[in-house]
């Protein structure tokens, strides 16, 4: 476990009264954080140090068209530390549906932690923004969400756009969208860390958060602003029911023999194998293995993928990005085979050669023992 | 004793007997024999097939074959053979070019195609068979292979021009493999594994003439449309909602060597996907029409047997006379 500190009984009380958890217990969940993050073993200690020892940074929650499913899925997570993670472990100054405050007074702490921590917060965003009649779909204390936005990223260290509607739109976007509901990234005219989802896994935010306050630094990103850690990968190359869908074993409807046999749901309309995402790794919940939509029996949706979550129909055949390139199918004029070697060479040359001189030797030879007598036979008296 | 006028007389009969036969030949050609009018079939549309090789899979399990091993640069795979060969009977391969990122595409491009039996109307291997190993069904035009009249020749290898009957080398008791269209699984209401597994409907399984209205139907959609795709078996209930492709403007197996029971459509030229360009005549048509003109009323063999007869004749010498009075005495008491 590297670097962790030596238990004492004044730090046991330490994370028992600030994080409302034995010691052994925040171990624990610095060492999920870590495997979360394919992090080495011996960072649990760089993780425990950093949630124990570093000032915890101001968190600005902005809601804008959406659900609350992000926020509920953060809170509602059956790890028993998540929402003292979130109230304890980051400062929450600004959040509509955890807040006390209200009206005037929220508005407050939000201008007030701004400015306190200018430059050093965390903008967190959660919803798509509308843009229609010029944003006024939206508005919070008497400023539209395409103001709201910008003033709170002009100051802020980081801008994290949880959800899909913040990250690409989502469901807000689906066609026809008469509210013009537009990401974040499109808002502020750059690109923002993105952990999108409907809702997303809460540890790829907390993960990603972690990863900022032990490392300083905001982790590897995709072309779409997503972390690698967790969006590296296609749902279908980790899937638990892969081999179904290799050996051809589909469920054909909800509840015949293959759906009861748990086989692949492609058939169904599966996006897994064009949605990327560590589903099938993490699950949802903590609720144990098969606690997420396929694990569960209903073909992913493609929630996190902009063009395929609320746009393509549920049912509809999705498009398999594994085989793009196709590196492991033969093609159309594969060689087999290595052709001959110079050993096969030599012993067929040697074999051949021997062969030709005997045969020259033994063509010479014919016809000729008739003229010789023969030492064999006997001689004539 | 042969005259210098009866062995020209000899010859010249020979000579005419060939000839005639040659002659005929040309005006006797029988024609590519015609599709069964209930022949079963397979429509391979490559632009429907995502590679998932369930069908490589189900056809090992249908038929009862091992999987093979393939040691490639990138791993060692048990699933992915290179080709058909004596364990494997369907093959998927990939066409690839440049970066290969865009699906049917020609350049930067990549495309898959689907190597197994194309059930000819006039198969070659059928008539290259000396016995009855090889055989076309006349019903449903399945080309199939009994391995209990084959002698082992492999002729049916070197006659395919697909490439398709394998032979198991690596067996002291070598048989040749070759795809049956599971005909073993019809009469139980089942159909070609490949299709029947297919999750995309790529592989689709019917009697070719609704497989061709298919094919025409699809070539007629305008590319990017929304059209329903039979999945399985052409006329089943299993559809789905699919976008129209483009195809080229070729349907492999629609008229090459005479047309075959399995129809190709793809997204890229298929000479890219390794499909050699055959005449419409089938091989089995001209060399049956050259075999059976040459050997009509056995007329052939008797003038070249004529022939045959005169030259010995005109060498034939009379027993008595000594072969070379100068020559050595013949050997003789000389025992091993």
């Amino acid at each position: 476990m590297g670097s962790l500190p030596l238990a004492t009984p004044d730090e046991d009380l330490v994370t028992e009264r600030r994080f409302g958890m034995k010691r052994r217990s925040f171990i624990q969940l610095c060492a999920g954080l870590a495997a979360t993050l394919g992090f080495a073993n011996n960072a649990v200690g760089a993780i425990f140090n950093a949630l124990v020892d570093a000032k915890r940074p101001s968190v600005i929650w902005l809601h804008f068209q959406e659900c609350t499913g992000c926020s509920e899925s953060l809170l509602r997570a059956e790890h028993p530390t998540l929402e003292k993670l979130i109230l304890d472990i980051i400062s929450l100054d600004y959040h509509e549906t955890l807040m006390a405050a209200a009206g005037h007074q929220a508005e407050a702490a939000r201008l007030a932690a701004m400015a306190a921590n200018k430059g050093k917060y965390i903008l967190v965003v959660e919803g798509a923004i509308p843009t229609g009649a010029n944003g006024n779909y939206c508005k919070i204390g008497g400023k539209t969400a395409i103001e709201l936005v910008k003033e709170c990223a002009a100051d802020a260290a980081a801008v994290i756009a949880i959800g899909s509607c913040a990250s690409w739109g989502g469901m807000p976007s689906t066609s026809p969208n008469p509210t013009g509901a537009s990401p974040v990234a499109e808002i502020l005219g750059r690109p923002v860390l993105t952990i999108p989802g409907c809702p997303p896994n809460p540890y790829n935010f907390l993960t990603t958060v972690v990863h900022y306050l032990v490392l300083g630094k905001l982790p590897e990103l995709d072309a779409k602003g997503r972390p690698m850690f967790a969006y590296g990968r296609l749902i279908h190359e980790n899937c638990e029911r892969r081999a179904h869908f290799d050996a051809g074993r589909f469920a054909t409807q909800f509840g015949d023999e293959g759906h009861r046999q748990g086989w692949c749901l492609y058939k169904l309309g599966c996006k897994g194998p064009e949605t990327y995402g560590n589903c099938p790794s993490i699950g949802f919940g903590d609720a144990g293995t098969a606690s997420w939509p396929v694990g569960c029996g209903h073909p992913c949706i493609g929630c996190i993928e902009q063009g395929v979550g609320f746009t393509k129909p549920i049912h509809e055949l999705a498009k398999l990005l594994t085989v793009t390139p196709p590196t492991q199918f033969a093609r159309p004029d594969e060689q087999q085979g290595q052709g001959s070697t110079l050993a096969t060479v030599g012993t067929v040359a040697v074999v051949g050669g021997l062969a030709i001189g005997a045969g020259a030797r033994l063509a010479k030879n014919l016809g000729t023992t008739a003229d010789k007598p023969s030492t064999t036979s006997k001689p004539e008296r | 004793m042969l005259t210098r006028r009866n062995m020209l007389k000899g010859l010249a009969g020979g000579a005419g007997a060939v000839a005639a036969a040659s002659i005929a030949s040309p005006a006797e050609a029988r024609g590519n024999h015609p599709m069964p009018e209930h022949a079963l079939g397979l429509l391979y549309d490559g632009t429907l097939c995502i590679g998932c090789r369930a069908c490589i899979s189900a056809c090992k399990s249908a038929n009862g074959m091992p999987a093979e091993h393939t040691a490639l640069e990138i791993g060692d795979y048990w699933d992915a053979p290179l080709d058909i060969s004596g364990q494997t009977l369907n093959v998927i391969k990939a066409f690839r070019e440049g970066n290969a990122l865009h699906k049917d595409q020609a350049v930067d491009g990549f495309a898959f195609t689907k190597v197994s039996c194309m059930h000819c109307n006039d198969p070659s291997c059928v008539s290259a068979c000396p016995v009855s190993a090889m055989r076309k069904d006349p019903v449903t035009g399945i080309v199939s292979y009994d391995v209990d009249a084959c002698i082992g020749c492999r002729y049916c290898v070197a006659a395919c021009p697909f490439n398709i009957p394998q032979s198991t080398y690596d067996s002291p008791i070598a048989k040749i493999s070759k795809c049956q269209l599971c005909a073993h699984r019809l009469p139980a209401g089942k159909y070609a594994a490949c299709a029947e597994v297919c999750p995309t409907g790529a592989t689709l399984f019917g009697p070719v003439a609704e497989l061709q209205q298919e094919v025409a139907r699809r070539r007629a959609l305008t590319p990017g449309t929304k059209t329903l795709f039979p999945r399985g078996k052409i006329g089943g209930t299993d559809t789905y909602a699919g976008v129209a492709s483009t195809y080229v403007d070729h349907t492999y197996g629609a008229k090459e060597i005479g047309g075959t029971q399995v129809l190709h459509l793809s997204g890229v030229p298929f000479e890219l996907l390794g499909k050699p360009a055959l005449p419409d005549e089938s091989p089995a048509s001209i060399s049956e029409s050259v075999q059976h003109a040459i050997y009509k009323h056995l007329l052939a063999p008797l003038g070249f047997l004529g022939a045959l007869a005169v030259v010995a004749w005109r060498h034939m010498r009379p027993e008595a006379e000594p072969i070379d009075p100068t020559g050595a005495p013949p050997a003789g008491g000389e025992a091993p």
